[in-house]
């Protein structure tokens, strides 16, 4: 009888999410605070005396585009799988992760408009070492977000990817659209501080 | 009743699916104790190396203080082990007197008192206290040991190099950390140094990840926010402290990695050495400062919430009663933990910052008395006419109030911008952290280790040897730190390798004996704790599944749990963990796996309403009308 007790009263369960999602959002919260770490240093540093302002590159404004056009292709890739069309999904996610390629491959070609700009990395004012410590930094995280990509490439196509199972493709859009935010905002500052 | 059994067995299933394909293997050697994805054994892993961490800390601390103590003794006895860094007169080398000051609070901070205990405990009763299985993901938990792992072994072969480990201070300021021809101990040293503490930063970040995650989505039925045991609520703060202020350190070790080792300019301008000047110009040390603080200033109460949470779970259980103010407890640290990110620059009032944003920085600094206090006040009054009991953990429970009210008192003082123009860098700062953080910290490490000891290992440690080990650290911390404040009050520096050669300084050569003295029977004592606890791992008196008769549902596991916790269905939770003492109730605790229906004779009004409750006349049974 009294175990039957125990029973009825069982309490309510809490609230819950996915954990792994949840420990994505976590992990973008720490990426958030390193970024926020030397934006903030860059505005600290710029009062100083013998600050000298950046040029932005001109690549800058075509990676900006390529890295918004692979969060729509994202977009469209995470709708497809959801509405199991699965051609659609192959295409999609293909096409985003070229564009994330394209980004990095534009990032580097970047650095060599800054370098002949005589914007380098060392040695140079402080003002460019931030530029290539932010952009850097980001690709770096970029490079982490291709890998998540061809890992849910390979699964789309092996047919893995489907509105059944979503989890993967929906924490890749996830941390993808947060890279994309990511250097929306960093290049947003990096225009409205120079 | 035959559909409500139905339906719990099958929400019992669905509770338990996430962890059910590690569960039934037990796997060998290796996965069983090295790369073991079991909560339990990752925690006892963290708490093994920082006890080894501890011993090094400790000795390297006795190391220096025999120098501060004893400025005129040969030490050439220790040139076994110190080799070289023992100079031809038998005097301690004064570099390396730099690297054992830096090596010693590095390791203490990071090491024993952010990994050991917050590693140790958040790990082993995270799991237990919510009714979870596992963390939430073991194979990142794993990996957040060996992360540490690996910044330990790097640490520890920093010793050995010729150029001796880093000595630049636990804070590194830069440029003395960033200029590799500064001192010896800026050399490679320090870049193992940050190397290490990279990788700290990876395992702790691992680990915090995990422990939120974990908190928030794997509780138990009925595990409600307002349930859950003080300590899981501090180790939850401390995982969010964690998460946003250790990747700030990440970023500011970067820029000195830069700086140091590609040729930026992030904190160097203007330095001129041997008359040359160097090529770095437009940096600011001053933003490292920023940078590292922001990081520094939370990481105290990384440090210390733990210990708050695990002192305030003891100090319940030991005094018979329901902790005072439990909501007021769980508000005070979250204040403390939101103030810890808001009073960084008080590090710096010296550094010629603004003395309006000074002003500023002191005003919030001072606001933290306000939490500080509301938690002393709440210990206390949980004692107060409590039943209680001195178990070894209840002492070192006291203790830690005892610290965390002295030291914190120092802290008002050092708050005010202007006082602190006095005391920066003097031995009153020294005696400040390392009573309210440092001692206090440690003895909630000490006590939570007594206290868990028997759910660690299925064993008692022993009661009297605890008491012995407490008495003589208590009073040993008390004549290390006290004296310091004197010392301290006088102007004398910290991190100088000797004071003989000013007159203002030569009168305290018998206070800093006194220290010295003190330093070395403290750890001394260490090795009584030591003793007992290795000695009880594999001898102790077995323990019961419940020896302290607490509340929480780790004591509801099996007296040795195996991985997975619960060998049967996870219990649920129906009441808070400090029902101590309840009028009415048959014994003086109720634990929260116990429903209200089973304590007619002790339930409040309120707590009646919440289940319902109908009696049948037959056989006296109870019959409970489920909420559907």
């Amino acid at each position: 009888m009294a175990a039957d007790i125990k029973i009825v009263e069982e309490a309510k369960k809490p609230l819950s999410m996915h954990p792994q999602k949840f420990a994505l959002w976590l992990f973008i919260v720490t990426v958030i605070m390193l970024f926020g770490a030397w934006t903030s240093a860059y505005i600290v540093k710029r009062g100083d005396i013998g600050w000298s302002e950046i040029v932005i590159p001109n690549l800058f404004y075509v990676n900006t585009g390529i890295i918004v056009l692979s969060s729509i292709s994202m977009v469209w890739a995470v709708n497809a799988a959801r509405k199991d069309n699965l051609e659609k999904l192959k295409l999609a996610i293909s096409i985003t992760t070229i564009l994330g390629v394209a980004f990095l491959v534009g990032q580097f070609l970047a650095y060599g408009e800054m370098i002949a700009m005589k914007e380098f990395f060392t040695g140079g004012n402080v003002s460019h070492s931030f530029m290539y410590v932010l952009s850097g930094a980001h690709a770096l995280h970029v490079i982490g977000g291709v890998v998540f990509l061809l890992i849910v490439l390979t699964a789309s196509f092996k047919n893995k990817v489907h509105s059944k199972s979503m989890v993967r493709i929906e924490m890749c859009a996830t941390y993808w659209h947060f890279l994309d935010i990511l250097w929306l905002y960093l290049f947003i500052f990096l225009i409205l501080n120079r | 009743m035959a559909t409500t059994d139905i339906h719990t067995h099958l929400d019992v299933h669905h509770h338990d699916d996430h962890s059910h394909d590690h569960e039934h293997h037990e796997g060998n050697f290796w996965t069983k104790y090295i790369f073991s994805e079991d909560h339990k054994v990752i925690g006892k892993q963290f708490l093994f190396t920082g006890i080894f961490w501890a011993l090094i800390g400790g000795t390297l601390s006795v190391i220096f203080r025999l120098q501060l103590g004893f400025p005129d003794a040969n030490l050439d006895w220790l040139r076994p082990i110190l080799g070289e860094w023992i100079t031809g007169e038998g005097k301690l080398d004064p570099e390396f007197y730099l690297a054992l000051v830096t090596m010693h609070g590095t390791i203490m901070v990071f090491f024993v008192l952010t990994a050991g205990l917050s590693g140790t405990f958040s790990n082993f009763l995270i799991p237990l206290q919510i009714g979870a299985r596992d963390m939430a993901s073991g194979f990142m938990n794993m990996l957040s040991y060996w992360f540490f792992f690996l910044a330990s072994v790097i640490m520890f072969i920093s010793f050995f190099l010729e150029t001796g480990p880093a000595g630049g201070g636990w804070t590194i300021y830069p440029p003395l950390s960033a200029l590799p021809q500064a001192i010896k101990g800026s050399g490679t040293g320090m870049t193992m140094w940050l190397v290490s503490m990279a990788l700290f930063i990876v395992s702790q970040l691992l680990g915090g990840i995990n422990y939120i995650t974990t908190v928030i989505n794997l509780r138990t039925q009925g595990m409600s926010f307002t349930r859950m045991p003080l300590t899981i609520w501090s180790f939850f703060f401390t995982a969010i402290i964690g998460l946003l202020s250790f990747p700030v350190l990440f970023a500011a070790a970067l820029l000195l990695i830069f700086d140091r080792s590609f040729g930026t300019s992030f904190y160097l301008s203007d330095i001129y050495i041997g008359g040359e000047a160097l090529p770095h110009t437009g940096g600011s040390p001053i933003l490292f400062q920023h940078l590292f603080w922001f990081l520094g200033h939370p990481e105290v109460y990384i440090v210390l919430l733990p210990a708050l949470g695990i002192s305030s779970e003891i100090i319940a259980t030991n005094s018979r009663k329901p902790i005072f103010g439990y909501k007021a407890m769980i508000g005070s640290m979250l204040f403390i933990a939101i103030l810890s990110f808001i009073v960084w620059a008080h590090h710096m009032f010296v550094t010629g910052m603004n003395p309006f944003l000074g002003s500023i920085f002191m005003l919030l600094t001072l606001i933290i008395a306000v939490p500080s206090a509301v938690k002393i006040f709440n210990y206390v009054t949980t004692l107060w006419k409590g039943n209680i009991r001195f178990t070894p953990a209840m002492l070192f429970s006291i203790g830690l109030v005892s610290f965390f009210l002295t030291g914190g008192i120092t802290g008002i003082f050092l708050g005010n911008s202007a006082i602190d123009i006095q005391l920066h860098d003097t031995y009153f700062v020294v005696a400040h952290f390392h009573l309210v953080m440092g001692s206090a910290s440690f003895f909630g490490m000490l006590a939570g280790i007594y206290h868990w000891f028997p759910k660690m290992f299925g064993r008692m440690m022993d009661n009297r040897l605890g008491a012995i080990h407490f008495w003589l650290t208590f009073v040993g911390v008390y004549l290390v730190f006290f004296p310091m404040h004197y010392i301290g009050i006088a102007g004398f520096p910290r991190r100088y390798y000797s004071w003989t050669n000013f007159d203002t300084f030569n009168g305290f050569f018998d206070l800093n004996m006194l220290v010295s003295i003190a330093a070395i029977a403290t750890l001394a004592a260490q090795f009584i704790f030591l003793f007992n606890f290795f000695y009880s791992i594999f001898r102790g008196r077995l323990a019961s599944t419940n020896p302290w008769y607490s509340n929480t549902l780790e004591w509801t596991t099996p007296r040795v749990p195996g991985h997975g916790n619960w060998a049967g269905p996870i219990p649920s939770v129906y009441r808070w963990p400090y029902d101590y003492s309840k009028p009415g109730a048959k014994d003086d605790y109720i634990p929260q796996h116990i429903p209200y229906s089973e304590t007619p004779e002790s339930n409040l009004p309120h707590e009646n309403e919440l289940i319902k409750l109908e009696t049948s006349g037959e056989q006296g049974a109870i019959i409970v009308e489920g909420k559907h």
